[in-house]
């Protein structure tokens, strides 16, 4: 096992954080934390990466534990804060030669596990960190957290405030870390990234709701979800709650989606209630689940 | 130590990139030392001086004429009545007021004595105080000089009173220059207060930045990373120091008696306090506005507790034993020492050892305060 929680908790004065959190990431697995902003995804990684103390439970990285050897953590992690948190008057090169050089080690030494990354950066190496694009800055920052070639990495919310094509890009350069025998923890709000994961837990309020494959955690949801559309969406959302056997309702998209308490749904009685109610343009067809879905009915 | 010179040399960097930072480290104390040490007098000059001369008789202006000589005094105006100069007191325009009664001079002859009404404007209690001394200085003196003319008019054989002149001789600053005494006070001020601010800011800037938390999930050792971030500033102390010395030297003509490498030794481990207090401060607060404000309490107190600009001796005794704690006081103390007295480090020891105690004091707090982990 590459990292092991057991029962972690933590509260800051009172407010629970983190609420007897337990986990495993096997070796080179590609771990997501999957959660809306405050459900404790950073705590977790401040607890993991020793800059936080949990309250309880034990919990180790890569077979060192978090609190007696810290110091091993501290050598064999790479860890990429939310918040861009490289030195901004600093140039690229000289931002990753000075991470180099307090890990005790040098650019040369590991260029080879950065060499993808760095390639795309290096037309911009003597430009300051603070003037690169926000995809540009994490991919230093990411060059940065890997120039010691650690056994874990960390990533807190790596593709907040990235652009969706910069985000896919990260993604892919994520799976190719992961076969370079990384083992990968990250976070990340967004519903769509999490199906890129090998297995995701999803956290709300400090604890762990489910913890499995994408696929699995699709597959094994029973409900069925249809997606219904009309000219005035607003309306439409007031309606549907209104709606004698509905379960949920909640803006996808552009469109609505709908589950209902009744296993057998007759959209026809739905679609003459909603007609009855002035609407107009009604569609209703069967939509495939999504994490998001699942996310929602936990 | 690799990884010490390495902070350094960023550390550096980062200074002299900031374009805004470097006027403010070398420019502002150089521009605050030239016009504090001209401004910042002791010396009360200018009073704004009026009179009102129900007299008119000639011992009454001669009286007056010894005001128009001095060089403290502006006179302003006579006025006719004490009501009129009352209401110019009240609007601010004169400062002090003299009143020569009616049958000044005839009762000085006939009767040997007369009475004068003086009002000074006490709202700053210490000039008036000032400004009081001056007055009765001129005036005594004006008097002595009445006594023998009116003993002389009336008999010549009279014997002449006795009087004792003293002659003050002032040691080590014999002119009484106020700029040679304020000059390495200032100087004093400024290299505490720079290094004190930056210091303070410097740490809880990574910290308000995030880069504070990538470093500390790195290898990198307490001591490395604090000597790192702090030896810049203690460079930049010393730069500061020796611009202060040399504008002390070439504009003000401030002697340097003593040593200047004993000065520069002293220096070298008062900067060691000064940065730990920065350290603490850094430690301890969050945001640089946190930090800014702590050592803003911390500069204007110590500044003003140094005997600087009031005198120790006359603080009540609790606040003379809470100056002990000032480590200003030491280097102000030291500074002149050394300067103006010609000091050798036997002389200084006691001051010396106090500041090496705080040193090790104060950084032991200061690294065992700073925290990688909460």
């Amino acid at each position: 096992m590459s990292i092991k929680v057991q029962n972690i908790s933590k509260s800051y004065n009172k407010i629970k954080a983190v609420e007897a959190i337990s986990f495993e990431v096997k070796e080179g697995e590609l771990f997501g934390l999957i959660g809306p902003d405050g459900a404790g995804k950073t705590t977790i990684f401040r607890i993991l990466t020793t800059l936080l103390l949990a309250n309880e439970g034990t919990a180790s990285v890569a077979g060192f534990d978090v609190v007696k050897e810290y110091k091993a953590i501290r050598n064999s992690v790479g860890y990429m804060p939310g918040k861009f948190s490289l030195y901004q008057d600093l140039t690229v090169e000289e931002n990753l030669k000075f991470f180099a050089t307090i890990f005790g080690t040098t650019i040369e030494e590991n260029f080879d596990l950065i060499k993808d990354i760095y390639i795309q950066i290096e037309p911009f190496k003597a430009r300051r960190a603070g003037a690169l694009s926000g995809g540009m800055k994490q991919k230093l920052a990411l060059c940065c957290a890997l120039i010691h070639k650690p056994k874990v990495l960390f990533l807190d919310e790596p593709t907040t405030g990235v652009d969706p094509v910069s985000r896919k890009e990260f993604w892919q350069m994520l799976k190719r870390l992961q076969q370079k025998g990384i083992t990968i923890l990250v976070s990340t709000p967004y519903m769509d990234e999490a199906a890129l994961c090998d297995r995701i837990a999803l956290i709300q309020k400090g604890s762990i709701l489910k913890i499995d494959s994408p696929e699995n955690i699709i597959k094994k949801y029973d409900k069925i979800i249809y997606d219904i559309k009309a000219k005035n969406k607003h309306q439409l959302i007031l309606d549907l709650k209104n709606y004698p056997s509905q379960y949920s309702v909640f803006a996808f998209g552009e469109c609505i989606h709908y589950i209902d308490k009744n296993s057998v749904f007759n959209s026809t009685d739905l679609q003459n209630y909603l007609l009855e109610k002035k609407h107009m343009e009604i569609e209703i067809s069967v939509s495939n689940p999504t994490i998001e879905d699942v996310f929602m009915d936990l | 130590m690799k990884t010490i010179l390495f902070i350094i040399q960023k550390e550096f960097r980062q200074i002299f990139r900031n374009k805004a930072m470097l006027p403010i480290i070398f420019v502002l104390p150089m521009i605050q030392l030239l016009i504090l040490s001209n401004a910042a007098s002791f010396e009360i000059k200018n009073i704004k001086f009026s009179y009102i001369d129900n007299d008119h008789s000639v011992t009454s202006r001669e009286l007056i004429s010894k005001f128009q000589a001095s060089n403290y005094f502006n006179v302003i105006e006579s006025f006719s009545s004490k009501k009129v100069a009352d209401w110019q007191m009240q609007t601010g325009k004169v400062d002090v007021i003299l009143e020569i009664p009616n049958h000044f001079e005839r009762d000085i002859i006939k009767e040997n004595g007369s009475n004068l009404s003086v009002s000074i404007n006490a709202i700053d209690g210490a000039a008036a105080g000032v400004e009081s001394v001056y007055i009765s200085q001129i005036i005594n003196s004006y008097n002595q000089k009445i006594q023998t003319q009116l003993y002389q008019y009336n008999e010549a054989s009279y014997i002449r009173p006795v009087n004792i002149v003293t002659i003050p001789s002032f040691w080590y600053n014999n002119t009484l220059n106020y700029k040679t005494f304020m000059v390495p006070g200032i100087l004093v001020l400024l290299v505490t207060m720079l290094t004190l601010f930056l210091s303070s800011m410097n740490i809880v800037r990574e910290k308000e930045m995030g880069t504070l938390e990538q470093i500390n999930v790195t290898p990198i050792r307490k001591y490395q990373f604090i000597i790192g971030k702090l030896f810049p500033f203690w460079v930049l102390g010393l730069v500061i120091l020796t611009v202060g010395l040399t504008i002390a030297k070439v504009v003000f003509s401030v002697p340097i008696l003593g040593s200047i490498g004993l000065i520069y030794f002293f220096t070298s481990i008062y900067l060691l306090v000064i940065l730990g207090i920065g350290l603490i401060i850094s430690n301890n607060s969050d945001t640089q506005q946190q930090a800014m404000f702590i050592a803003w309490f911390f500069s204007v107190i110590f500044i003003l507790m140094s005997g600087l600009f009031t005198p120790i001796e006359s603080m009540p005794q609790w606040a003379q034993n809470l100056t002990l704690l000032n480590p200003i006081l030491y280097f102000v103390e030291i500074i002149r020492m050394v300067m103006l007295k010609g000091a050798t480090f036997s002389d200084i020891s006691r001051p010396f050892f106090i500041i090496i105690f705080y040193a090790f004091a104060l950084n032991g707090i200061a690294v065992w305060t700073y925290k990688k982990v909460n």
